[in-house]
């Protein structure tokens, strides 16, 4: 008999004024029996239209069945079959936008907690199997796939099962990506970005660190090199300004550097070797997943008060609605309908080496109505005249997206991009370069990183057709 | 992890070193950097390639022990290894085309200032290089410049060695003898290079500069390096790990450069005394 509750089983989780000053998760996970309950409510429709959701389609019914038998194991087995990264998907999907948006008891009630149920199998497995993938066997082609993150990762296990030699190149001296320097711990925690890159290892795909393609080598000597196809997953590029007066003075930082600061170089820890502005006042500018991300890393950091400035309403919030709602739990401040003009900074003019000289003091904003909406339906935010004020703050975080990097671009005769920068793809990943193929930001821009996966799962299978040609 | 082959201390400052890289040194120009970690815990740090030996695969370093990394660094020893070696970065310094050029060096810029004079050397451009120091003890690379330079001017802070001032003062007498050059570049402190360019206005000589922001990453991720221009009296926003080091130096705003390149003094000096009590004890 299925359970019939209307919601789910609420996610137990850290208090959140507790969490706001630590970096443990915030999220704990399903209990077993928690678990067993979540999975009753599963109808298993005939159709799944839970699957036709999923950028990398889970077989879902088939994993909760499982759960529901208590074989975690053979549930987690259902996962990898179609998804390279269950533990990190589990986490960051927004599942809310994709499978359970389609899961049928949505349409009374709430949805099957998929999400939290996949987080569950996971976590499940990594703490109580000890088995490890096996490398397929080598069918005699080579593929290179350029950045680590959740894309390329995707790609590499897609192409590792079935037998590719892969060799997977990453800039930075850790392989995951955003997953590492973008997502802080408290979302995902570093050491499950590191099993699911040691379980590609596993299955004898090779990580390449510290080599940046574009500079280190180039795409053509990569297929010199022997690969037969690269794949770019080489993420988001530089970090976008708003070009106000004051971006440049001390203490204001770009979204990507405040968090690969605390993430990646581990600047929240107690000694750490890569400073951070910590407390005080801080403002993160923007309203997606990425500025609630900078603006609950400074709340761990130890800041006074943490705002949210964002030139449109609650309502346009691009961050997911569970963000949101863990960030003003938390204590962050939304400044809604604002917008930075200004960023003032300290001027001694009387003391050129006064130490506090060039650092912010504050940010001017006006604030913004909505008006008609614009061609994309988004309600165009239009300046209040003469509604300037000062918000009190020593940090500034700008979280306005990212423009592509060029390098690689820049050093790839043939590769077609558009006018942002994006790399062009067709339907199946393939640029118009023969050989090589390309997703997630890299093409789209900043995005999501299902749909990064999605495009690395795309890009896997189109070159496999290609190199069985 | 990537191999010291070579270490030698050039002045007691100042040390170089060669690390294995076959993949840096088979592409790195002069211009360009590199960014390292000692070890696992150790921040990244750019350095800007100071030479490379395309067949053995080595890539040259030349650094200043300014702070924890740098004396941590130092610490190491022929044999011993570093974490993370990752390059070339940025853009190399254009030099096609060039026929007479002035260098000027100061301090451990140097460094950097030396493999651009070699190339140009090379490539048969007449080559002028102005070196300073603060005082004859930090006197670092004399004979090498010397050897790729049709004349070398060596001057010190303090006057005891070479002759005594800062770079400009010879600059400019060039420049008040007649002398032209196709371009002027500089490579050193930021004050050193801000009065450079000064010193290059009136002529309207070209001017590249070699820029060292902080950074992080150093592949364009995460914009802690950016600088802004002035071109035709707009400001423009540029990032020193894609679209350079090297800028027209009469387009840099060097005060705000000077000014964000103090953000993480106070931490830095703490790092640094750290850094050194821990060495002191080993010892």
């Amino acid at each position: 008999m299925p359970n019939m509750s209307l919601v789910k089983n609420p996610m137990p989780s850290q208090d959140p004024l507790v969490r706001a000053h630590n970096f443990h998760e915030v999220a704990i996970g399903y209990t077993e029996e928690i678990a067993l309950d979540e999975a009753q409510r599963c109808l298993h429709c005939k159709n799944m239209p839970c699957v036709s959701g999923c950028p990398v389609n889970v077989h879902i019914p088939e994993f909760i069945e499982k759960i529901k038998e208590g074989d975690f194991e053979g549930a987690y087995q259902v996962i990898h079959e179609t998804s390279s990264l269950p533990a990190v998907c589990g986490r960051v999907c927004p599942q809310e936008t994709q499978c359970e948006s389609k899961c049928v008891r949505g349409i009374k009630g709430e949805p099957v907690g998929i999400g939290r149920l996949e987080r569950f199998v996971a976590d499940w497995h990594r703490d109580h199997s000890d088995q490890k993938p096996v490398p397929a066997p080598f069918n005699g082609h080579k593929v290179a796939i350029v950045g680590s993150g959740p894309s390329g990762l995707t790609c590499a296990g897609d192409l590792a099962k079935l037998g590719y030699k892969v060799t997977v190149f990453e800039a930075l001296h850790t392989a995951g990506g955003v997953l590492v320097y973008g997502i802080p711990e408290f979302r995902l925690p570093k050491a499950i970005v590191q099993q699911e890159v040691d379980n590609l290892v596993a299955m004898g795909v090779d990580v390449e660190t510290n080599v940046v393609i574009g500079k280190t080598l180039t795409v053509d000597e990569l297929f010199e090199q022997g690969y037969e196809a690269v794949y770019v997953g080489s993420g988001a590029g530089l970090p976008n300004f708003m070009g106000i007066p004051g971006e440049s003075l001390k203490g204001v930082y770009s979204a990507n550097e405040f968090l690969t600061r605390s993430n990646l170089m581990k600047a929240y820890e107690d000694d750490p070797v890569t400073p951070i502005m910590k407390g005080g006042n801080v403002a993160v500018v923007g309203g997606g997943n990425v500025a609630m991300d900078a603006a609950r890393t400074a709340l761990r950091l130890g800041a006074d008060n943490v705002y949210i400035v964002y030139r449109r309403s609650e309502e346009e919030l691009p961050a997911r609605r569970e963000e949101v709602e863990h960030a003003k739990e938390e204590g962050i401040i939304f400044k809604l309908l604002n917008n930075p003009v200004e960023i003032l900074g300290y001027n001694n003019p009387d003391d050129r080496r006064d130490p506090k000289n060039g650092f912010v003091t504050g940010m001017k904003c006006i604030r913004m109505e909505l008006g008609e909406p614009d061609e994309r339906g988004r309600r165009r935010p239009i300046p209040v005249e003469g509604s300037e004020f000062v918000l009190d703050v020593d940090t500034v975080v700008m979280a306005i997206g990212t423009s592509p990097n060029p390098l690689i671009k820049n050093t790839t005769a043939g590769l077609d991009v558009n006018s942002h920068g994006g790399i062009i793809v067709d339907d199946n990943g393939a640029t118009s370069k023969e050989g090589v193929y390309a997703g997630g930001d890299a093409v789209t821009g900043a995005a999501t990183v299902i749909s990064a996966m999605g495009a690395g799962k795309l890009a896997a299978k189109s070159i496999h057709e290609y190199l069985s040609k | 992890m990537y191999k010291i082959v070579d270490k030698v201390s050039l002045n007691p400052t100042v040390t170089m070193m060669q690390i294995e890289a076959p993949l840096v040194a088979a592409k790195a120009e002069p211009g360009q950097f590199i960014i390292l970690r000692v070890d696992e815990k150790g921040e990244r740090i750019p350095l800007t390639v100071a030479g490379y030996d395309r067949e053995k695969g080595n890539v040259k370093i030349i650094f200043q022990i300014v702070g924890a990394t740098t004396e941590k660094l130092n610490h190491k020893n022929v044999g011993d290894y570093i974490q993370d070696f990752v390059g070339p970065l940025g853009v190399a310094t254009h030099l096609d085309g060039l026929k007479k050029v002035c260098i000027v060096g100061g301090g451990v810029g140097c460094a950097i200032a030396l493999p651009i004079a070699q190339k140009l050397h090379e490539l048969g451009a007449n080559v002028t290089s102005i070196i300073g120091f603060r005082t004859k003890d930090l006197l670092i690379l004399e004979d090498d410049f010397r050897a790729c330079s049709d004349e070398l001017i060596v001057m010190t802070d303090d006057g005891s060695y070479g002759r005594e001032g800062n770079v400009t003062v010879p600059l400019k007498e060039l420049f008040e003898n007649g002398e032209t050059y196709d371009q002027v570049i500089t490579i050193g402190p930021l004050i050193m290079m801000k009065f450079v360019v000064a010193a290059c206005q009136p002529t309207g000589i070209p001017c590249t500069v070699s820029m060292n922001p902080i950074m992080i990453d150093g592949t364009g991720m995460c914009g802690g390096c950016r600088l802004t221009l002035n071109q035709d009296g707009k400001k423009v926003t540029k990032f020193a790990c894609v679209d350079g080091p090297d800028f027209n130096g009469y387009e840099v705003d060097f005060d705000e450069a000077m000014s964000r390149g103090t953000m993480y003094v106070p931490f830095e000096r703490h790092a640094y005394e750290e850094a050194c009590n821990l060495f002191k004890e080993v010892n």
